[in-house]
């Protein structure tokens, strides 16, 4: 994983948790709290490339304004992570660069 | 409107939106009050039904206070759509949301918008690298989940949130590795004539003196009139640069956050097409509206700090004020005594306003960046240097830069370059923020998937 | 070359367009453009350039669109080299979709009296399973679809930038905030006077009204006629997605940029360019039933834009009896049209060539026929 986190949730008494994984890698964080949260106080400091310039970005505002803490949920892509309660067994992936679309190129029913 | 569902439609769960809903449900008015997230209390009361009783404690009595009111909000009978993104509020009262992956529409009589304030944007060098977080992010953080820095953090800038997360951090035992405060010297001379007003909320002024002196007392590294900020690292931030009394100074750091005050979040009230007026002290838009928050002759209101900063408890004043009269205009008979002590309250609230504008007066060189290579537009990435280029072109406003430039057509649809874009081009025409205007903004007024509109 | 000044009132992608083509060949060119807030049409293009189709009840109008796009990458490349700014050009052939037996039929005949009438039109028709080898993602309810090799897209928004640096690079004035009230004409001196609504002025020896909309009140100022009555168009746009649709539709394209643009609607409403949930959720949908993959998409932004549109939807381009030297263009195809606007009409329109041939058919006598009926087609 990345190094250090930027952020951590102090340990008090004997939360509730659930169990994400990040581009492979599991963590387990307090239920409730945002995908963003979660990714944060996990060690991930890139959430994201961006579409232009294939940058690495990360959360900005927290509060679904700013759109840079777009991540892969559960196969859907740039969903604003910071909007998203975590559940347990949620597969999530950095977004790299734009949004792809699944099966445009089948044209079948989704 | 014969196929209204409610007398009042409210989009937004922070004070204003929840005292509005309990003024409005007092007055047996229908009420449905919509919410993307999803739970109540929007940024400043943000997880306060669920907060533990420690973390209440470290982010002080003014965020405690919010209790009450959500607990009136959930007893009021109101009906609360949460998960509910709003895309469009029209003339007529219609307000379309998507919910559950489904684009419905709601009608009422009357709307209330009540969408918040959010962090003014700030645009430096290096304001764009992963570990640059606004301090209102990281004071979410610890509402939502009691999330703390894990090392050493920098904050950087002016204005009260800033020194109060400094001092919730200090309560919760994090380290504050330095407070850069990039309030102007000219600043304090500009606000002292707004001082005796300001005594009036002496209340608010001991509130932020003790703030400051707490800060003081702990030995928090504090660079006061810090100008010439930069943030530097390649991929993630690795240090703050800044100059002060004419010497540089460099702190290393891997979390850097910036605050300088917060703005009214007008994506709203711009796309249904309202007259807004660039306020000079506040140095951000405001929609026009009447004493109550009407939008001109519609059947919209606006209401808290959607409508122009004036904290949480004006902000909560404010939304049963336009309940009153949105219950007149219906017929409903409101109590003038009512309305007068509110009005009390809300000028008691507010006196200390026009001292904090004044002294935590953004400065221009955090607001309009100099350096061209400064990022403006995050999401397309277009920065200062080619704004003011396409000025050189004959760009007169910000509908014509989006056009040649992009800048502004990204997901967040221009809220967070907004204001820098039309203050850039301002300067580079020495022409008056008023008189360049701002985006065309239209719906969706927030992304939505194509498939919500296919049942 | 000419020592002749000439204003072109609107800066729009066909006054550009015009202006450019005369200050490349060497004129002195003024462009006259309204403010950030002006309705603009150049805004709401759909980008398109397009043949197929085009000139259905007027021949010389479908060799006009021909001849345009071949002419468009010279123009491409000419803008990139002259300001570095990319107008986006990809020509390598568009699609029509339809969704019943009978569109598709109507359209095989419409593109086959076409080409039979005008020569070098090419189109193939194609079933699903052909369509399927070029455009995979397209859903059941597509049941037929026409190909044109000649079609293609562009970046209506570059172009417009492109054509603006350009009129600079080639030393043209551009002044922007200009709403002009009044265009005088001297009989004597034959000069024209542009006249905005804040007293400014301008004198020239040529004038050429490419205003959009605002042709119905300036046309007539030098003698000339250009009834355009606005018809709203909306238009969706998505986020940026990762490439997936090699050519463009007529109704669904994915630009340079990666956004999907889906078009679009036809609605007499007067000069509202706003946008209505009725007509974004029918936009949506068709979009979906289109592409089905589409429904993960997310859209970002609807806008309204006011198409000027003649009776018939053909241009109008035509000389000025009563006051020679001043002409008044308008079509609502700028972007199809750039590169003929350029090459042909500036240098025309500034007095250093003839008309095209047979362009008589362009001038506004057509739409005062009594025995034509129009619907504002295009």
């Amino acid at each position: 994983m990345d190094t250090e986190a930027l952020f951590s949730i102090p340990q008090t008494g004997e939360p509730e948790a659930v169990t994400v994984t990040f581009d492979g890698s599991a963590f387990t964080v307090p239920a409730g709290i945002s995908v963003a949260a979660a990714l944060l106080v996990s060690g991930v400091r890139e959430f994201r490339s961006s579409a232009v310039g294939g940058v690495p970005r990360a959360p900005y505002c927290m509060m679904g304004v700013c759109f840079e803490c777009l991540v892969e949920i559960d196969g859907v892509p740039a969903r604003q992570s910071c909007l998203v309660p975590v559940k347990d067994g949620m597969v999530v992936r950095r977004q790299i660069g734009a949004a792809h679309l699944d099966d445009a190129s089948s044209g079948e029913e989704p | 409107m014969s196929n209204a569902e409610a007398d009042l439609v409210i989009i937004g769960s922070g004070p204003a939106g929840m005292a509005a809903a309990c003024e409005a449900r007092a007055l047996d008015m229908s009420v449905v009050l919509l919410d993307e997230q999803a739970d109540i209390g929007g940024q400043i009361y943000r997880n306060i039904e669920s907060a533990p009783t420690d973390r209440v404690d470290i982010l002080g009595k003014d965020y405690e206070a919010g209790r009450r009111l959500a607990s009136d909000f959930r007893n009021s009978g109101v009906r609360h759509l949460c998960g509910a993104v709003v895309w469009n509020v029209a003339l007529d009262g219609s307000v379309d949301y998507v919910e559950n992956g489904r684009s419905q529409q709601i009608v009422g009589r009357n709307v209330l918008l009540a969408s918040g304030a959010m962090e003014r944007p700030f645009p430096i060098a290096g304001w764009t690298l992963a570990g640059v977080m606004g301090a209102g992010a990281a004071q979410i953080l610890l509402k939502g989940s009691g999330a703390l820095p894990n090392g050493p953090v920098v904050l950087a800038g002016c204005g009260p949130l800033l020194y109060l997360l400094a001092w919730q951090y200090l309560r919760a035992g994090a380290r504050v590795e330095a407070l850069v405060d990039t309030t102007a010297m000219s600043a304090y001379v500009h606000a002292a004539p707004y001082g005796v007003a300001a005594l009036r909320g002496w209340r608010d002024l001991a509130k932020g003196l003790k703030l400051l002196s707490a800060l003081k007392r702990h030995g928090v590294p504090f660079f006061s009139r810090s100008s010439e900020l930069v943030i530097e690292g390649d991929k993630q931030v690795e240090g703050l640069s800044f100059k002060r009394r004419g010497r540089s100074v460099r702190i290393p750091a891997s979390l850097v956050l910036l605050h300088q005050g917060v703005v009214p979040n007008t994506q709203l009230t711009w796309s249904t097409g309202a007259a807004h007026h660039w306020d000079a002290h506040q140095l951000c838009w405001l929609p026009e509206t009447d004493a109550w928050g009407r939008l001109g002759e519609t059947p919209l209101y606006v209401a808290g700090d959607s409508r122009a900063i004036v904290g949480a408890q004006a902000s909560a004043v404010q939304g049963r004020l336009a309940a009153l009269a949105i219950g007149e205009r219906l017929g409903i008979k409101t109590d003038a005594a009512r309305r007068e002590a509110l009005l009390r309250q809300f000028k008691r609230y507010t006196h200390i306003r026009p001292f904090l504008n004044a002294l935590y007066r953004p400065t221009d060189e955090n607001r309009i960046p100099q350096d061209p290579g400064v990022v403006v537009c995050r999401c397309e990435e277009v920065t200062a240097g080619q704004i003011r280029r396409y000025v050189e072109l004959g760009c007169l406003g910000p509908n014509q830069t989006k056009a040649f430039g992009r800048c502004g057509m990204g997901l967040c649809q221009g809220r967070f370059c907004g204001l820098t874009v039309t203050e850039i081009i301002a300067q580079a025409r020495g022409a008056a923020p008023e008189e360049v205007g701002y985006y065309r903004i239209r719906p969706p007024i927030k992304p939505v998937m194509l498939g919500d509109f296919v049942h | 070359m000419s020592n002749e000044q000439m204003t072109v009132v609107g800066g729009g992608l066909v006054g550009a367009a015009i202006a450019y083509g005369a200050a490349r060949v060497g004129m002195r060119v003024r462009l006259l453009d309204q403010g950030d807030g002006a309705f603009r049409a150049s805004r709401g293009n759909f980008g398109l350039v397009w043949v197929s189709s085009k000139g259905g009840n007027m021949p010389r109008y479908a060799k006009w669109s021909r001849d345009a796009a071949k002419m468009w990458p010279a123009l491409h490349q000419e803008l990139l080299d002259l300001t570095g700014v990319d107008s986006g050009l990809q020509q390598t052939g568009g699609f029509w979709l339809g969704f019943s037996d009978a569109e598709v039929q109507a359209r095989a005949d419409l593109l086959e009296k076409i080409d039979r009438e005008v020569g070098g039109v090419p189109f193939q028709m194609m079933a699903p399973s052909e369509l399927k080898q070029y455009l995979p993602g397209i859903g059941p309810a597509v049941v037929g679809g026409s190909f044109g090799p000649l079609d293609g897209h562009a970046n209506p928004l570059m172009l417009l930038h492109a054509l603006h640096a350009g009129l600079r690079a080639k030393g043209a004035d551009i002044i922007t905030g200009v709403d002009v009230a009044e265009i005088r004409h001297d009989a004597d001196s034959g000069k024209f006077e542009a006249i905005a609504d804040d007293g400014q002025s301008w004198k020239s020896d040529r004038l050429v009204v490419a205003a959009g909309l605002g042709n119905n009140r300036l046309a007539p100022k030098v003698g000339l006629s250009a009834p355009v009555k606005s018809i709203r168009g909306q238009v969706l746009i998505t986020e940026r997605l990762k490439p997936f649709l090699d050519y463009p539709t007529n109704k669904v394209r994915q630009t340079r940029e990666g956004s999907v643009q889906i078009g679009s609607t036809s609605e007499d409403v007067g000069l509202d360019d706003g946008t209505t949930t009725e007509k974004i959720e029918w936009l949506a949908r068709r979009a979906v039933a289109t592409f089905p993959a589409l429904a993960q998409a997310r859209l970002v932004r609807a806008w309204g834009a006011l198409r000027p549109l003649t009776p018939d939807g053909f241009p109008i381009y035509q000389a000025s009896e009563s006051c020679p030297g001043a002409y008044v263009a308008t079509c609502h195809s700028g972007v199809s049209l750039a590169a003929a606007h350029s090459f042909v009409i500036g240098p025309w329109m500034g007095g250093l060539s003839q008309p095209p041939p047979d362009f008589d058919v362009f001038k506004a006598a057509r739409l005062s026929d009594p025995n034509a009926s129009f619907s504002y087609g295009h």
